[in-house]
């Protein structure tokens, strides 16, 4: 469809002003497009999430994702400003068993594949680098690199960069149909363009509806100042287990140490239920779990719970590239917990499939296609 | 004839009457300031009701709000500095 | 120690309303669970210390001998878990606590106003001043400069007073034209009226402003204009408030709306648009003591099935309304000044430091949250959040889910498979 005669508002369109949507607005600007990005200002997961930048490898596809991206935020690191909050706390990983320690020991071994470098810790290592941390525990793995930001305040950074000339464009709205390459307003408004990009998290089944994106609520709790008490981001190696259920709610270990002081405490998961309403006992058996690795927690103040919505995907991997059936529509959704992480290497991967620039990552593995029937596609690729 | 108990703050022993708050045990002994903002001023009770949070001490390993707690005989309280 | 408990009429605040609304309550046999922040029963205008004597004295003592009522001092309500539960928290620990019927007596706090120099050490609310002294703090020999607006100044200057402090000044922002008008209405009142002359203080000045309160380490001094003329005292407090909020929070948790800054809206009856929620006294739109005590009886009553008692309070309730009323309308709210006053480097969010300079920029909080760290400290915006709507007409951020610091160890201990799984309210 689209509306081929009718003036152009922008090159791109952009659908989703989160960590993905501001992302691949900044890569189409540095590409040459004009970019506009729309929404609808509610918040999403970029302001509900932990914004902890972490190499993940369970699968091979979310190994090298999190590895080029994470290369592509240290790049961005001395460009952000003092407000982004960049923390290079690094990721300690917590093994509470020996099973645990040799799960930490394979992964050492594919971070190492991957060229990422981390640090195997004992017992002992444990007791001087995060005295907070309960006794009894078998060791753990230490991957430096790792760090946390504020994701909100780096989409400012994203959204205002780069050179004026390609200024990206904001505009609130809420967008009720994909007409791609044009999309159409809540107030009847039609934005024309050569390229929508979807990239608004767990609303875009809405719009999108064969979209293979399911909500996968998550909880978390914030604590008042205490300056000094955690210095990693701590997660249990056991996450990832409970990560990848596929029903029922469940609850791991995770915890961030603000620059301000503050724990930030995760995480559950829950499937089904959307309303921004904490679940008691899930709040509860979340805590509890941080409790048990963290003692002192049981004494600290928390100030504020919360809620938020992951959009995950059937094979926990984002939707990367052009839609099957849709010409002029391309995606970037789907990113569960790893949005902020991945961001920057999902707009490049997006962005180079549209121009037909090359892409430093194979990008097969994130296409939409690999969910479907095989679909016919009309347009190679969307270009400038 | 007003019951006087004994408590630590800061690190002193003080002796206060029953029944006051850890705010009113603080003035007594001449201890104006509860915490240090984060860029380090000096703050006080606001509000005296429990809401603006300013009154923030650590009795017994725990962070309360001075003007909502009484001060109990042994209670060890602890004003914050250092951003908290 | 017990995760969760049911009671039939679970009542939040033990001020004038809640107080009288336990007592209505639990005249009809029903089990009545009254919870309140403070360590005594009283409220703010009732405050009394262990061992004190205040107007609330005589009936929380019949409250403490009542077989069917239980009281729990030094507790409040952080988090409405459900529409027939909520988490409340103590020094001992938290539990979840399930209900038929909730009576909201949540009360009222302070408008706070940023000036200049309102975060120095001394320098404290009008009511925040009153609890202070009456909680045990010593005023013997202060210079005291109390400031602001409202019928609170005076009430406050006399507490301080009989506590021996000297009163330098009370600045009340009001010009004579419109505190005279108000006055004037108060002889349908009688005790109101009496109770305004008995506070008349010659140290009262309308018309005068609060600039700035001076000092380095704590406050030694305030400057205020008067009229034209700007003039410096010094002083060792300054009290400085703008009369009552209603504290809504419970009630915007649960899914009522009220609009900023106006109480919780109820029917003569003082019920909600929940059916089994009530509210009464300040949180339902500030009146004073009578008007919480009435309000209070009625949603006892009506609470506890007892209508028709309830329904023979109605003359009473509609004349404290009468009164609300007329101090609401005769005593100026014109904080025009107050803005005008402040500086760029005046502090607006206390938790997190946050000058008004880095809001100036900002049309609503949206913006604010954008940019700043603005009231995402631990008051999670009670103060800068009322300031800000006062001022610059921000709509207040919406109410979290924890609506007061919590101890983890609280929040941890609360599975409960007790009482109605209502649905939670509010998405």
């Amino acid at each position: 469809m689209g509306y081929p005669h009718l003036k152009r508002d922008a090159d791109t369109i952009v659908v989703g002003a989160g960590i993905v949507g501001a992302a691949c607005a900044h890569a189409l600007a540095a590409a040459g497009q004009s970019v506009l990005v729309l929404d609808d200002r509610r918040g999403g997961a970029t302001a509900a999430g932990m914004g902890h930048l972490v190499v993940m490898d369970d699968n091979p596809a979310e190994l090298a994702l999190s590895v080029t991206s994470l290369r592509m935020w240290k790049q961005w690191q001395t460009l952000l400003p003092q407000a982004c909050a960049w923390h290079g706390c690094g990721t300690l990983w917590l093994a509470s068993d020996d099973s645990e320690i040799q799960t930490a020991i394979d992964k050492q071994a594919r971070l190492h594949e991957a060229g990422v470098p981390s640090e195997l810790l004992s017992a002992a290592d444990l007791r001087t680098r995060e005295p907070a941390l309960r006794t009894g525990l078998a060791g753990g793995l230490k991957v430096a690199g790792d760090a946390a930001v504020y994701a909100p305040n780096v989409v400012n950074w994203l959204m205002e960069a780069g050179d004026p000339a390609t200024r990206i464009r904001f505009r609130q709205a809420t967008v009720s149909a994909l007409e791609a390459p044009s999309v159409r307003l809540s107030d009847g408004t039609v934005l024309n363009a050569q390229a929508v990009v979807l990239a608004n998290g767990v609303h875009a089944a809405r719009l999108c509806p064969d979209l293979p994106i399911r909500a996968k609520k998550g909880q978390l709790a914030i604590t008042d100042r205490y300056p000094g008490l955690v210095h990693h981001q701590l997660v249990e190696l056991g996450y990832v287990n409970s990560a990848h259920h596929a029903t029922g709610a469940s609850v791991a270990f995770n915890v961030q140490p603000r620059p301000t002081g503050q724990l930030l405490i995760g995480s559950s998961r829950e499937f089904d239920d959307t309303s921004n309403h904490v679940n008691v006992d899930l709040m509860a058996r979340m805590l509890r779990r941080a409790m048990d690795y963290l003692p002192g927690l049981t004494d600290c103040n928390a100030t504020r719970l919360w809620t938020g919505l992951r959009a995950a995907t059937p094979d926990s991997l984002p939707i990367l590239g052009p839609h099957p059936s849709h010409a002029g529509l391309w995606l970037a959704v789907g990113h569960e917990g790893l949005g902020v992480t991945t961001a920057p290497a999902s707009a490049h991967i997006v962005t180079a499939l549209m121009t037909g620039a090359a892409c430093d990552i194979e990008p097969t593995p994130y296409l939409a296609q690999r969910f479907a029937q095989p679909y016919t596609r009309h347009d190679t690729h969307d270009h400038t | 004839m007003t019951h006087m108990i004994t408590l630590e703050i800061d690190g002193h022993g003080q002796t206060v009457e029953d029944g006051i708050t850890v705010l009113a045990a603080l003035s007594q002994t001449g201890i104006g300031c509860t915490r240090l903002s984060i860029t380090g001023q000096p703050r006080s009770a606001l509000c005296g009701m429990g809401i603006c949070q300013e009154c923030r001490v650590a009795v017994d390993g725990l962070r309360r709000l001075a003007c909502q707690t009484l001060v109990k005989s042994g209670m060890r309280v602890r004003t914050l500095s250092g951003g908290a | 120690m017990t995760h969760c408990a049911h009671t039939n009429i679970l009542i939040l605040g033990a001020g004038p309303a809640g107080l009288a609304a336990a007592g209505a309550a639990a005249t009809s046999g029903r089990s009545v669970t009254l919870v309140d922040d403070n360590s005594c029963p009283g409220g703010q205008i009732w405050r009394m210390r262990p061992g004190g004597q205040s107007q609330a004295s005589p009936l929380a003592s019949a409250l403490a001998r009542s077989p069917h009522v239980q009281i729990h001092q030094g507790t409040r309500c952080v988090w409405v878990a459900g529409s027939h539960q909520v988490m409340l928290d103590a020094e001992q620990g938290g539990w979840l606590q399930t209900f038929d019927q909730l009576i909201i007596c949540s009360g009222a706090r302070e408008l706070l106003l940023p000036f200049p120099g309102w975060t120095l050490p001394g320098v404290t609310g009008v009511g925040g001043l009153q609890a202070l002294i009456k909680s045990g703090v010593s005023v013997k020999g202060q210079r005291i400069v109390i400031a602001g607006s409202g019928p609170l100044l005076l009430a406050s200057a006399r507490t301080a007073q009989q506590a021996g402090a000297t009163i330098v000044r009370v600045a009340e922002q009001a010009a004579a034209a419109s505190l005279a008008r108000a006055a004037i209405g108060l002889w349908r009142w009688p005790n109101k009226l009496q109770q305004a002359v008995t506070l008349f203080t010659p140290v009262h000045r309308p018309n005068c402003q609060v600039l700035e309160a001076t000092g380095t380490q704590k406050v030694e001094g305030v400057r205020l204009r008067q009229g034209k003329r700007e003039h410096h005292l010094a002083c060792d407090r300054v009290a400085c408030g703008f009369g009552l909020v209603p504290n809504t929070e419970v009630a915007q948790a649960l899914g009522l709306t009220p609009q900023a800054h106006q109480g919780i809206a109820v029917n003569d009856l003082q019920q909600t648009q929940l059916t089994h929620v009530f509210a009464a006294g300040e949180c339902t739109g500030i009146g004073g003591a009578e008007k919480a005590w009435v309000e209070g009886e009625i949603a006892g009553l009506a609470a506890s099935g007892q209508w028709e008692l309830a329904q023979k309070k109605r003359a009473e309730r509609a004349r404290w309304h009468a009164f609300a009323r007329h101090m609401q309308r005769n005593w100026p709210a014109d904080h025009s000044a107050t803005a005008a006053a402040m500086k760029p480097d005046t502090l607006v969010c206390r938790c997190e430091d946050i000058p008004a300079a880095e809001l100036a920029d900002c049309t609503g909080w949206i913006e604010a949250k954008l940019h700043t760290r603005c009231g995402m400290g631990p008051c999670q915006g009670k103060v800068c959040g009322t300031a800000a709507a006062t001022l610059w007409g921000w709509q207040p951020p919406p109410v979290g889910q924890l609506m007061h610091p919590c101890r983890i160890g609280s929040l941890a201990n609360i599975p409960c498979r007790h009482g109605p799984a209502s649905s939670t309210a509010g998405s």
